[in-house]
């Protein structure tokens, strides 16, 4: 993807304002991290990008962003087929031939290699949610969608994953949607706050994503974020 | 207590308390046949009662596996096609309202006295719970996975194979455990209204010439064949359709 996703203007949902005036660009390679507290209708960006907001009445301008790539909170695997057909899911929804020895080769990049033949049931909480990054890399797009997708996890776990996706994610057209400012500071290349008026944009720590977690300028931009969701303005 | 030590358990009770009925009112035999003469009746007519027990199961296992599929069909069929839900689903409704009973001397009409006007009837006896069960089910599919799907590129109908149908399985399984049971009813109104074999017949017939006693014997056939019936689909159920992980 060589081309910036803009996307401008207003939703509601059912006459009910969601954001307003938003104007937000995704650089291309970049993470782009929207931060906000619950219901400021970040999930509803992300949700237009990924085409799934049939609910929501937008009124503004957006870039297509041609077929995308989604990592919820929830790792929605199927519990009727095994890890490995989990990974291999998109293929087998489009009719696709399942690349079995490329799905086997990212099981491994998350650590699960052994794990293929089993249940999602057999799996604890982060590791179904590497298997759902093993299925969102075999998507292979260069735009990918975050949901919050380590907030359920335990705290160890969360910067595991964090670690493990900013590593295998790198290059990609990233957007972030979380409610964790550490999660922001950590992972955000450019950073914006989600508010009912529109988006602020906050300067991101230097350094390399994934920044370590216990660098000066990680916490005090953690800190600092915080405040900013506190007091918007 | 569980599983069949709880079953015998409750059938040693009820073969007291029939005794027990017999012992204090003193009940005519041809009115109320003790339980000792009843199983002396089934050993004694048990080839008759298998002959009779065959065409009865056979006509149930029929209507079953074509009411089954039928109802699986039906209820995709109704899920995909916003049309057909809103033309079909209040005419099933409404074919609830008429008694099955009454069509069954429609259907030995139609189709004779032979075992398909059986089979019919099982199979309108079962269709509805069948239907009803998986259709409920294959509309609570979780909606986020129909949302990961649709960016993964899916068409509806590959939606449908395989995300909503293995998801709704379960609900396609209580449909069958109702079936089980519904299912030999069908049966046997069938048999009640016209027929020359089966057990439904031969309860009739054994009441038209006061032999309760083999009534009892045919009833008794009747409902432990039904009981293991629901017992084994109840079996395959768990081993292949429910998932008690599913979300």
């Amino acid at each position: 993807m060589t081309q910036a996703l803009r996307l401008t203007g207003s939703a509601a949902i059912h006459g009910t304002p969601v954001f307003s005036q938003v104007d937000l660009t995704l650089e291309p390679g970049t993470w782009t991290c929207l931060l906000g507290a619950s219901g400021v209708g970040k999930s509803t960006v992300l949700r237009l990008f990924a085409g799934l907001a049939e609910e929501v009445s937008f009124d503004g301008q957006m870039t297509d962003p041609g077929r995308v790539a989604l990592m919820a909170q929830q790792d929605l695997l199927l519990p009727w087929l095994s890890v490995i057909d989990n990974v291999l899911v998109g293929a087998r929804l489009r009719g696709d031939r399942p690349d079995k020895a490329r799905a086997q080769e990212i099981l491994a990049q998350v650590g699960l290699a052994d794990h293929a033949g089993k249940r999602p049931s057999a799996l604890s909480g982060g590791q179904r949610q590497r298997v759902a990054l093993a299925r969102t890399l075999m998507e292979d797009r260069p735009v990918i969608l975050l949901d919050e997708p380590f907030s359920a996890l335990d705290a160890l776990t969360r910067a595991q994953m964090q670690d493990l996706t900013a590593e295998l994610l790198t290059d990609r057209t990233v957007l972030l949607v979380t409610h964790d400012p550490a999660e922001a500071a950590r992972l955000g290349q450019s950073i914006f706050i989600v508010t009912a008026s529109g988006l602020i944009e906050v300067a991101a720590p230097d350094g390399q994503i994934p920044r370590p977690v216990d660098a000066p300028d990680v916490l005090h931009a953690q800190a600092n974020l915080l405040n900013k969701l506190r007091r918007p303005r | 207590m569980t599983g069949w030590r709880a079953g015998i358990a409750a059938a040693l009770l009820a073969v007291t308390l029939w005794q027990m009925v017999i012992w204090t009112t003193g009940v005519a035999r041809f009115i109320l046949p003790s339980p000792a003469l009843v199983a002396q009746t089934i050993w004694d007519s048990r080839a008759l009662l298998a002959e009779h027990a065959a065409i009865t199961m056979t006509e149930v296992l029929i209507g079953l596996v074509l009411g089954a599929a039928l109802g699986f069909v039906s209820a995709i069929a109704l899920v995909a096609s916003p049309t057909a839900r809103a033309l079909v689903r209040p005419m099933l409704v409404f074919s609830q309202a008429i008694p099955v009973f009454a069509l069954a001397p429609i259907l030995t009409l139609w189709l004779g006295f032979g075992m398909w006007s059986k089979i019919a009837m099982a199979l309108i006896i079962i269709y509805f719970p069948v239907t009803s069960s998986f259709f409920d089910a294959l509309m609570r599919t979780n909606r986020d996975w129909l949302g990961m799907a649709r960016v993964m590129g899916a068409s509806s109908a590959r939606i449908m194979w395989h995300i909503r149908v293995p998801a709704a399985l379960p609900g396609f399984a209580s449909g069958l455990r109702l079936a089980a049971v519904y299912a030999p009813i069908g049966a046997i109104i069938g048999e009640w209204v016209g027929a020359s074999k089966g057990l439904g017949y031969l309860m009739l017939l054994a009441n038209g010439r006061a032999k309760t006693d083999l009534m009892f014997a045919a009833l008794i056939v009747l409902a432990v064949l039904t009981v293991l019936l629901h017992a084994g689909v109840n079996k395959v159920c768990e081993k292949t359709l429910d998932r008690s992980e599913a979300i």
